[in-house]
């Protein structure tokens, strides 16, 4: 039986590497990271302050050929040939000269360092695909008819790329005070963010769910990476165990899927459905079920919602950071890929399913806000809302729909990421000071980033001139579109409601007295983590005074079934 | 009765058949052999040595590691037993991948011996 096996090669699938080098970079740099790591374990001190300044420099050099072999195969040809070639190489230096003195006076440890750097080439990698290939040829499967390199995937797979880097930059600072140092937490945050890109492409159901292991396994680790704080090991043991039922939930639902219609494959699945040779759907509406719990528990949606307060309470600032923005971006990127392009034919039968999660996610995540006195669990239940606004723009179910959860996920991504940034600085050591008294009396201790926190969770509260105005303005407009007005006038009075909540920190911060033994004794902020922080202010107020060109970028973000061949 | 139906049946019987066989055998077992107690007989068997102490003793943390890295091979041994029977049909295109699956597995291996979780202390 053996012998006749053999006889047969196996067919390998047609594989476009550069569709996959954002992903190849997050994952093999991963990998490289921990083998050099474990390999030379201490670097001479005369060496390492020069290698650190040495990968500022590398790093343009790694965007430059990232963006290069991503797009057009040949390094930024175009550019050289716009600028004409000695002016391009000038430039390359005076950049690359920038780059380390950066590097330099941010006063980066080595492996934040190597971090950045693999993000930001990531990003680039992304860039150039957008720019030079997608833009050019339309978009195109990387291997075989599994992995779809669309616009959508491709905005999301940057939006990942970027958190990468600002958490890498927050958790420098982080770990160095809280002497967790080690290369084990950027690893598992670049492995985390690779399962991420895999679900934001995947064209089959189980490569989707491949990502979400990838992507969940090395976050529950990182959530219990502070070995010395039992809150943090609790956060973690809770979100594996929950996470892992979760995901059973999510295999169930794929099974039912296949029983459904034959297939796993989204491009299979789409033709059968389309067709109407379903006839008795009753185990489609199960896999729907089991899919939105799947999904619905990564999002953080009510009411699957249970896990995040104690979680992102427990877990390390930083990595609350990533799981707030990443984790939930490349969620949502995979339910909307699923239930848009694989079961849009039965549109009608999971869109109400995802209106009454939504409607109870708003309302879950900004009532239960109110009633906290942790400013991290109270950011915790605003970050439930955030999904719920999300989910009202998946139940749009149209392109405008597609379009505000894109431009949603960007500005929330940055808006997240700069709130707990905050926290991780005035939380003083072992995270103790998260409480809304620990925060009283911020505004004189530290006015720029009172202001700066005050104008993040204006933006999350929806306020004219951030980008989280913008966002909110969007998804509801989605959902006027498709004439769903009872839905947006919830969102619209579930904002209201949190607005309250957000009114209250800024008020203890800049009203409250501060009793004699704060936590937070105003030492000088690292001055990574004062970029990361400073980086997505700009973006926020950026977007808000000019949302015209992400909302192009949101706009031509679509994504794409591509069937084998 | 429908085909689907009567697949069911089979699955049944089987399992009736199953249940018996054991039943017989244990029966026979019971008739068939001599019957003397005695204390030593009911100890619990410990390869050779003497069981001593409380059953609810306390298995060595250190040995969770071990179970760890073993793990890891063991699901090594599964994905590359299959793997070989049908090399020559994955030609170069498996041996490469095999050889990725390998190397991120032994770098494993590699971050806990530099960890220091293979020494015994």
């Amino acid at each position: 039986m053996l012998a006749q096996l053999d006889a047969t090669p196996v067919e390998t699938p047609e594989i476009v590497w550069a569709g996959l080098l954002p992903l190849l970079i997050l994952s093999a740099g991963a990998l490289l990271l921990v083998m050099l790591r474990s390999v030379v374990k201490r670097l001479p001190a005369d060496v390492e302050p020069h290698l650190i300044t040495a990968i500022g420099p590398i790093t343009v050099l790694g965007m430059w050929f990232a963006a290069g072999l991503a797009g057009t195969d040949v390094p930024l040809a175009g550019l050289r040939d716009d600028m004409g070639e000695p002016a391009f190489y000038i430039g390359l230096a005076l950049v690359m000269v920038l780059a380390g003195t950066l590097v330099r006076t941010m006063e980066i440890g080595l492996d934040a360092a190597i971090t950045v750097g693999l993000g930001l080439s990531a990003f680039a990698a992304t860039w150039g695909i957008w720019d030079d290939r997608w833009q050019v040829t339309g978009p195109f499967n990387a291997i075989g008819d599994q992995f779809a390199v669309d616009g959508f995937a491709l905005l999301f797979a940057g939006v990942l790329a970027a958190s990468v880097v600002l958490v890498a930059l927050l958790l420098d600072g982080y770990l160095r005070r809280e002497s967790l140092d080690g290369p084990e937490m950027y690893v598992l945050m670049l492995l985390s963010a690779a399962g991420g890109i895999v679900m934001t492409g995947a064209n089959d159901l189980i490569v989707i769910f491949l990502g979400i292991e990838t992507l969940s396994i090395a976050v529950y680790v990182m959530a219990a990476m502070h070995n010395r704080r039992t809150e943090s090991q609790e956060a973690g043991l809770k979100y594996f165990v929950l996470g892992a039922f979760a995901s059973a939930f999510l295999l169930y639902g794929i099974a039912f899927t296949y029983g459904a219609t034959g297939s796993t494959n989204l491009v299979d699945i789409q033709i059968f459905l389309s067709s109407g040779q379903l006839v008795d759907n009753g185990l489609l509406m199960a896999a729907f079920g089991l899919l939105l719990v799947g999904f619905g528990f990564k999002i953080a949606a009510a009411p699957f919602h249970a896990w995040t307060p104690d979680v992102y309470q427990g877990a390390p600032t930083p990595v609350v950071a990533f799981m707030a923005s990443a984790v939930k971006a490349a969620g949502f990127a995979a339910l909307l890929r699923v239930f848009m392009l694989g079961f849009f034919s039965h549109v009608d039968d999971w869109r109400p399913a995802i209106g009454a999660l939504a409607v109870l996610t708003l309302i879950v995540g900004s009532v239960m806000a109110i009633v906290q006195s942790d400013v991290k669990r109270m950011l915790a239940y605003s970050s439930i809302s955030h999904a719920g606004f999300i989910l009202v723009g998946v139940h749009a179910a149209s392109l405008a729909g597609i379009n505000s959860v894109a431009f949603y996920a960007v500005a929330y991504t940055f808006l997240v990421i700069g709130s707990f940034g905050v926290l991780t600085v005035v939380s003083g050591v072992g995270d103790r000071a998260t409480s809304l008294d620990d925060l009283n009396g911020m505004a004189k201790r530290r006015p720029v980033l009172a202001f700066m926190f005050t104008v993040f969770l204006l933006a999350q509260a929806g306020v004219p001139l951030t980008a989280g105005f913008v966002a909110k303005f969007e998804v509801i407009n989605a959902a006027v579109d498709s004439e769903f007005y009872w839905l947006a006038i919830v969102a619209m009075l579930t904002a209201v409601v949190s607005a309250f909540l957000y009114l209250r920190i800024v008020l203890s911060m800049y009203l409250g007295t501060a009793d004699g033994d704060a936590a937070d004794l105003g030492d000088p902020i690292p001055k990574a983590a004062g970029l990361a922080i400073g980086i997505a202010f700009a973006v926020t107020v950026g977007f808000g005074i000019l949302p015209g060109p992400l909302s192009d970028l949101a706009s031509d973000a679509l994504p794409a079934l591509i069937g084998a061949g | 009765m429908s085909d689907y139906l009567r697949s069911y049946l089979t699955v049944g019987i089987f399992g009736l058949v199953g249940v018996a066989l054991v039943g017989v055998f244990l029966g026979l077992g019971r008739i068939l052999r001599p019957d003397h107690p005695n204390l030593a007989k009911n100890e619990a068997y410990e390869s050779g040595v003497e069981p001593t102490g409380d059953m609810w003793s306390q298995a060595n943390i250190r040995y969770y590691v071990f179970a760890l890295l073993f793990v890891m091979f063991d699901v090594e041994a599964v994905f590359i037993f299959p793997w070989a029977a049908r090399l020559e049909a994955y030609e170069v295109f498996g041996l490469i991948e095999m050889a990725i699956f390998i190397f991120i597995l032994l770098l494993g291996l590699i971050y806990a011996w530099r960890k220091g979780v293979l020494k015994w202390v």
